[in-house]
């Protein structure tokens, strides 16, 4: 088969996967299931990425999209207690506006595309192999090359998610204890501990009581 | 053979969709957040076809800037829906009304 007419049958069907499983994200009911189909929706775009040559952005969106933040999301999810069938009513309500707004936007967009695309732009050659580079390394060379700056702020803007988000979820509960570490640093231990000097022996007992043997509580 | 009217045609319609769930599923405030996810997959997607059609780095560049955001909104968000859950003990939109916008 010509490699061409392959690539164009792998593009449809990855296609299809991708607007049904996109299509199964706003539709069920149950919020558990929408977001498997979301997992979904983006490893089948994570296939279009690489018929585009893409590669590393393709492997980038399964590891940090389906592993990282969409197991954050499955775990909300199942931490939260939702009512899904009161989630749900309201669907049928406001299901004709959905579609009507979504109809009329996708019918612009496609004018718009089609005036533009009467003749099928074909896409060339994949610029990286041009450059012979891997799609990586081509990747790579403009990152921290042109756009090192962006990329040390998107570094920072990492970082301050990840404070702002446990920032956020922290909280204090005031029925457990915690130890604070820079008391129990600063304590003295003059503070806790008096030694008292003792003598080593024992004194005579006072004359008038019996001899008793030490411990037995005195009456 | 595939072209780029391929791609553009699928980001029109994987956006349409996200902007349907976002007017269909008013009280769940996750479907949001992942319809939003869907719309900046539909961006992305633009991206990379643009990238690889005008031979331009930049493209591809930008989706990685755009993935890197959108992790960082997406736990901001999840966050934000935990605290606003253990205080107000529901996600439904029409009930987090006390600013009175």
């Amino acid at each position: 088969m010509n490699p061409q007419t392959l690539q164009l049958i792998c593009f449809y069907a990855f296609a299809m996967v991708t607007v049904v499983a996109a299509l199964a994200v706003i539709t069920l009911k149950n919020t558990v299931h929408a977001v498997l189909a979301l997992v979904l929706t983006f490893f089948s775009a994570a296939c279009l990425w690489m018929l585009l040559d893409a590669e590393f952005l393709a492997l980038v969106l399964v590891v940090v999209y389906v592993g990282a933040v969409m197991v954050l999301f499955l775990f909300v999810v199942m931490m939260l207690d939702i009512d899904q069938e009161k989630m749900h009513e309201g669907f049928v309500k406001f299901l004709p506006v959905g579609v009507v707004v979504a109809v009329v936007m996708l019918v612009e967009m496609l004018g718009l595309i089609g005036v533009h695309a009467m003749h099928a732009q074909d896409l060339g050659v994949n610029p990286a192999t041009a450059a012979s580079l891997s799609n990586t390394a081509w990747l790579g060379h403009a990152l921290y090359t042109k756009f090192l700056l962006p990329f040390e702020v998107a570094a920072l803007i990492l970082t301050v998610g990840l404070v702002a988000a446990v920032a956020l979820t922290l909280r204090e509960r005031h029925d457990t204890r915690y130890e604070s570490a820079s008391r129990q640093v600063k304590v003295n231990p003059r503070d806790r501990v008096r030694l008292v000097k003792m003598a080593a022996v024992r004194s005579e007992p006072p004359a008038g009581t019996d001899e008793k043997p030490a411990g037995e509580p005195q009456s | 053979m595939i072209s780029l009217a391929h791609y553009i045609v699928l980001g029109a319609v994987l956006f349409c969709i996200a902007v349907a769930g976002l007017f269909i599923n008013r009280k769940n405030v996750i479907v949001l957040l992942m319809s939003i996810e869907l719309m900046l997959l539909a961006v992305n997607m633009n991206f990379v076809a643009f990238s690889r059609f005008l031979g331009d780095v930049s493209g591809q560049v930008f989706v990685f800037f755009i993935l890197t955001v959108a992790a960082a909104e997406a736990a901001v968000g999840l966050a934000i829906l935990v605290v606003l859950f253990r205080t107000r003990s529901t996600i439904n939109i029409a009930d987090i009304d006390s600013m009175k916008g």
